[in-house]
């Protein structure tokens, strides 16, 4: 299954990366030539095949209802690229520029 | 119904459980706490964190389910949404696609006033995820950025989707009216929708009649609704905006510009606003949320979580309706103010032994006071033991129904017995052959009153029952005017 | 005469214990090893200069005052850079985390520290633990002891490397399709990716969560039994931990096993193969014969499309795991105003050319943060998988490829459990060539993904698996031997092994 250039560019936003030339063009050929080689997989047979999305088949892990201690303030929003007193600051979610 | 279209209604309903601690780590859910004061790694999405779930979420979750009749799988699992939002620091929530915890259930919901029959809603599913942060638009001059608070984000939501059952939005507002009383009874959310405890999106269109059959009109998803009058005001302007689009375009539902929008509530305007789409076609890319292990929920835990339920709204009010002989209406008075004022009707009906007249007593005297002072129950100063000891002298006749209420406002204010505040009030039971005595000497004094009764001026006999009221308070006037009239006649 | 440096961590342990060697004695030897040999080899990218020999102070001051001590009391130990460690740099050789430092230890870290061992550092990585060479490090490119024009193998390619430069006698990896054993094959040293559950995850900045496990890197087995005793367990943090009690690995690891039935995989002995490999490890088999075990041939018949299955769901995971990786909370942002500048211009020219559909298409300031800060923060073959999984899962394609590889999953799964009906091991070559040149494979992901051919199944079965060193190329590249065992036999993978290191000395060779 071939993958158009066009494709990774809507996959770049969905994965909000942005791809400009020439890395678009390697990108679509270099993920054209893996899924190329995925499609390996078209040989076997899953029919009445369960999926297995984890190793373990363990269940109910759980915790119990207790508050625990948070990062203080400070702590939490040491890290952060833009801050203010109190808050992460990102650029305006309502899409003005 | 005279309009040529049925209007198809459903809603999601995302409500907060009521656990103290977040859906997967230790942070409190408090509400209204200073911005990002309750936050860890986990819920900052920071790297290398790992979800953990909260039993309690799942239990009020599971208690939920049932009570809406819903189908409980045998084990349920965790998927990820993904999108990017600066509000949802992972880039994807924690939430059930395609296992969910509950589905295909019920709600019965009834107009009291019997504006439509009774019905069941579907209930699609009730899944558990957790909630996002908030973003706040900075309104300050010059700056073109937003704030975010994580302090919600991770905070343990149940949605509640029903299917498109609902046909009005009288509907609509009974539905969402009883199901928050649902979740108060089970004690599951506290439904605060200013604290953002109950949130609902509905998702409305038109079945037009045609010659060729019903036509669905496009859907549109309404949102930004923050109170219950606010989803029927919105939905009853969205089906009118509707029918007008209908019949000056006539697109329907899956035609080119036919297709599902999402638009908002305006308060101040009284009217939908579209919301622009975003940037791209949501692709929410779900997939098993590998860090967390499924959930097995047994046949056994299912149904010990069912006997634990108590007597559900519906079973109380029908139980209300028969066992104590009062109107569906009053049972919905009633069974709307909650367990704790349900429990104190039926003790001052069960000691009294007249199930209408505690009823209208406690309308009157009770959810007044309690209205005016916007409290509780648990606040209110009289024991259902002295309510009931009061409502059984009004029913002897040993009080009059004004001077019962002179007695309550007493009991009331100085927290007495009824014997105390009758004492205070004065008020003794007079014997007959007391007030006897006390009218053959008015009768005596007032020799023209008499002859006026005696010309067929019955009225006239009102003067003395004032007159026997000043020497003793405590005479029933009803009574003074009969034996006056019988002591007359025997003249 | 044998160096300070040549001794196992057993060994160093025990003469720490007797008082015939200090904590402080030891760092700093070690530290000299790392100014003598890493500036070649480029293992660490952070050392903890400042307070190592502040450790094994405290430490030494421990033993002296009779207080107890922790079962590593003194042993020098170097994490791979992927652990949060509260308050140092934890960067897994991103530029997106150049800047970041955890406000908590990872369960992994918090035991290591009540264990006392005395934490040297941070390995280098291939960004994320994506790749098999450590050249996609955002920071340095690591080299294999054995020769500095060769890689060290990856992800962690820094620890294996600087346990065989005896710049550390125990490192910490992890291993999601290979990242442990392929690096310790490569570079001569012993290396185990424990079954997965056995150690937390909290703390582990995840790449595929159903995959991704924390393992020792040492000289020996013996020492990897050391390590894991400590790193493994039960973590209320983590809810894949899996509550089983943790055996006296260290205790039981010289005992041989008796009877012991290997399996040889067909499949593994195929094309591809190095003819250099495939002798070291049929006469490591030889040698297992020599000691009593018997050897039976076994079929994985899916084993040819575990790399295929390995690569969707591995990075379908990880698009989803660096989500969180959006310049917002922690990490790297782009330069906002430049960002912004751009994207005014952009809606210039869009508006001059009265192009409405552009407009409307065009970012907005808060989609552009996220797709400049992702793109100019995470590198090559970040991207490239976070592509991949993000196009595997999304509407239309889940089907095909996700879902497609959770079945073959489960039948890679099957053909185990038939495995090991007949046979206690399952035994091969950990990579299909010795280490190659750096740069080699740097324009050619796939051929890179097929290195891990022998060890992404090991991963998608939860198995344990490990990497033992046995023999060398004529190149004088060591060749490593791979063992697995059906899931918790951890133990007896250690014991497996122990053995072979009893009756030969591959493991005592150093650079």
């Amino acid at each position: 299954m071939a993958i158009t250039r066009d494709e990774v560019e809507k996959v770049s936003l969905l994965a909000r990366l942005l791809l400009k030339e020439p890395e678009l063009e390697q990108m679509t050929g270099q993920l054209g030539a893996v899924l190329e080689y995925i499609a390996l997989l078209d040989e076997v047979d899953t029919a009445n095949v369960e999926p297995m999305a984890h190793p373990l088949d363990v269940v109910d892990a759980f915790r119990d209802d207790e508050v625990q201690p948070s990062l203080d303030r400070e702590r939490a929003l040491a890290n952060a690229p833009n801050r203010d007193d109190e808050c992460y600051r990102v650029p305006a979610v309502l899409g003005v520029t | 119904m005279t309009e040529p279209y049925v209007i198809l209604i459903g809603l999601e309903v995302h409500v907060q459980l009521l656990t103290r601690s977040k859906l997967f780590c230790g942070c409190s859910t408090r509400f209204g706490a200073p911005p990002n004061t309750q936050t860890c790694p986990v819920c900052i999405g920071m790297p290398g964190s790992l979800p953990v779930i909260n039993r309690q979420a799942v239990q009020l979750a599971l208690r939920t389910a049932v009570a809406l009749n819903c189908t409980i799988p045998r084990s349920t699992k965790w998927d990820r949404k993904q999108y990017f939002y600066p509000d949802l620091p992972k880039g994807y929530q924690i939430s059930q696609y395609d296992l969910p915890l509950s589905h295909c259930g019920w709600l019965e919901i009834s107009d009291p006033k019997g504006a439509f029959a009774s019905k069941r809603v579907g209930i699609t599913r009730a899944h558990l995820e957790e909630d996002a942060g908030k973003s706040m638009h900075d309104e300050a001059v010059g700056r073109a950025d937003s704030r975010i608070d994580l302090n919600r984000a991770g905070t343990p939501l149940l949605e509640i989707v029903s299917e498109p059952d609902l046909r009005s939005p009288a509907e609509a507002k009974c539905y969402l009216t009883e199901l928050k009383l649902l979740l108060g009874y089970l004690g599951v959310s506290d439904c605060n929708m200013q604290e953002g405890s109950l949130r609902v999106d509905a998702n409305i269109n038109l079945h037009v009649g045609t010659a060729d059959g019903p036509v669905p009109t496009p859907i549109v998803e309404v949102k930004n609704m923050n109170s219950f009058r606010a989803v029927e005001r919105a939905l009853s302007y969205e089906a009118e905006r509707q029918w007008r689009l209908w019949q000056e375009l006539g697109v329907r539902l899956g035609e080119p510009g036919g297709h599902k929008t999402t638009r908002g509530w305006d308060e101040g305007r009284q009217a939908t606003y579209e919301q622009r789409a975003k940037e791209e076609s949501s692709d929410y890319r779900y997939f098993p949320d590998p860090d967390l292990l499924p959930v097995v929920l047994p046949e056994e835990t299912v149904e010990s979580v069912r006997a634990s339920l108590g007597e559900l709204p519906a079973a109380l009010r029908a139980r209300l309706e028969t066992g104590y002989g009062i109107t569906p209406y009053d049972a919905d008075v009633l069974v709307n103010q909650g367990r704790a004022l349900v429990d104190y009707y039926l003790a001052v009906a069960d000691a009294c032994g007249d199930g209408k007249t505690a009823c209208n007593w406690i309308q009157q005297g009770v959810l007044r006071w309690l209205n005016d002072r916007q409290t509780t129950i648990d606040a209110y100063p009289v024991p259902a033991t002295e309510f009931a000891a009061l409502l059984k002298a009004v029913l002897a006749g040993e009080l009059t129904t004004s001077r019962g209420r002179e007695v309550l406002a007493e009991m009331i204010d100085h927290g007495e017995t009824v014997e105390q505040a009758m004492k205070r009030l004065g008020i003794e039971r007079v014997d007959e052959a007391e007030l006897e005595t006390l009218c053959r000497r008015l009768l005596e004094a007032n020799p023209k009153i008499v002859a006026q009764v005696q010309a067929g001026k019955e009225k006239a006999v009102g003067s003395l029952i004032g007159q026997a009221k000043k020497h003793n308070p405590n005479a029933d006037p009803g009574r003074v005017k009969d034996i006056c009239l019988k002591l007359i006649a025997g003249m | 005469m044998i160096s300070l440096l040549d001794h196992t961590a057993t060994i160093l342990l025990r003469q720490l214990q007797a008082g015939a060697l200090s904590a402080v004695e030891l760092a700093q030897a070690y530290m000299d090893q790392i100014d003598r040999c890493d500036g070649t080899v480029k293992a660490f990218l952070h050392i903890h200069a400042d307070s190592v020999l502040e450790q094994a102070e405290r430490i030494d001051r421990k033993r002296a005052a009779g207080q107890p001590v922790g079962r590593l009391a003194g042993l020098p130990v170097a994490v791979k850079d992927l652990l949060c460690q509260e308050g140092q740099l934890t960067t897994c050789a991103s530029h997106m985390l150049g800047n970041f430092h955890p406000p908590y230890d990872a369960t992994a870290i918090r035991k290591l520290k009540e264990a006392d061992a005395v934490l040297l550092g941070r390995t280098n990585l291939d960004e994320f633990a994506m790749g098999g060479s450590t050249e996609n490090s955002a920071f340095q490119k690591t080299t294999n002891p054995w020769d500095p024009q060769r890689i060290p193998g990856g992800s962690s390619g820094g620890s294996a490397a600087c346990v065989a430069a005896r710049m550390a006698p125990l490192a910490v990896g992890t291993d999601t399709g290979g990242s442990i054993r392929c690096p310790a094959a490569l570079c001569g040293v012993t290396g185990l990716k424990p079954s997965y559950g056995r150690v937390s995850r909290f703390g582990l900045v995840a790449f595929a969560s159903s995959l991704d496990q924390i393992g020792p890197i040492a000289q020996t087995a013996e020492d990897c039994a050391l390590l894991l005793e400590v790193l493994a367990g039960h973590d209320p943090n983590d809810s894949t931990s899996v509550n089983r009690p943790v055996p006296a690995y260290s205790l039981a690891v010289r005992r041989p096993l008796v009877g012991l039935r290997l399996g040889l995989v067909r499949e593994h002995f195929g094309e591809g193969l190095d003819g250099e490999v495939e002798q070291a490890v049929r006469e490591a088999i030889r040698v297992y014969e020599s000691l009593g075990a018997t050897v039976a041939e076994v079929s994985l018949p899916h084993s040819r499309y575990a790399v295929a299955t390995y690569y969707i769901i591995a990075s379908c995971e990880a698009s989803a795991n660096l989500a969180r990786y959006d310049g917002a909370h922690y990490g790297y942002r782009t330069k906002e105003p430049a960002m912004l500048d751009e994207l005014k211009h952009q809606r210039k020219q869009l508006h001059e050319a009265g192009d409405s559909a552009g407009l409307e298409a065009l970012d907005s300031a808060l989609i552009r943060m996220y797709r400049c800060s992702r793109s100019e923060g995470f590198g090559l073959e970040v991207k490239r998988r976070v592509m991949l999984g993000t196009y595997a899962l999304s509407a239309g394609y889940y089907d095909a490829y996700y879902l497609k590889a959770l079945k073959v999953r489960r039948l890679i799964h099957r053909d185990f459990q038939e495995a090991f009906k007949g046979v206690d091991l399952i035994v091969g070559p950990v990579t299909p060539t010795p280490a190659y040149k750096l740069g080699e494979k740097a324009d050619d992901p796939l051929a890179m993904y097929l290195f891990d051919l022998y060890t992404a199944s090991t991963n998608l079965a939860g198995l344990p698996g490990i990497a033992v060193p046995c023999g060398f190329s004529t190149g004088r590249l060591p060749i490593g031997l791979h063992l697995q065992a059906p899931p918790f036999e951890d133990e007896r993978l250690l014991r497996a092994a122990t053995m072979f290191q009893q009756a030969t000395d591959w493991h005592t060779a150093a650079p």
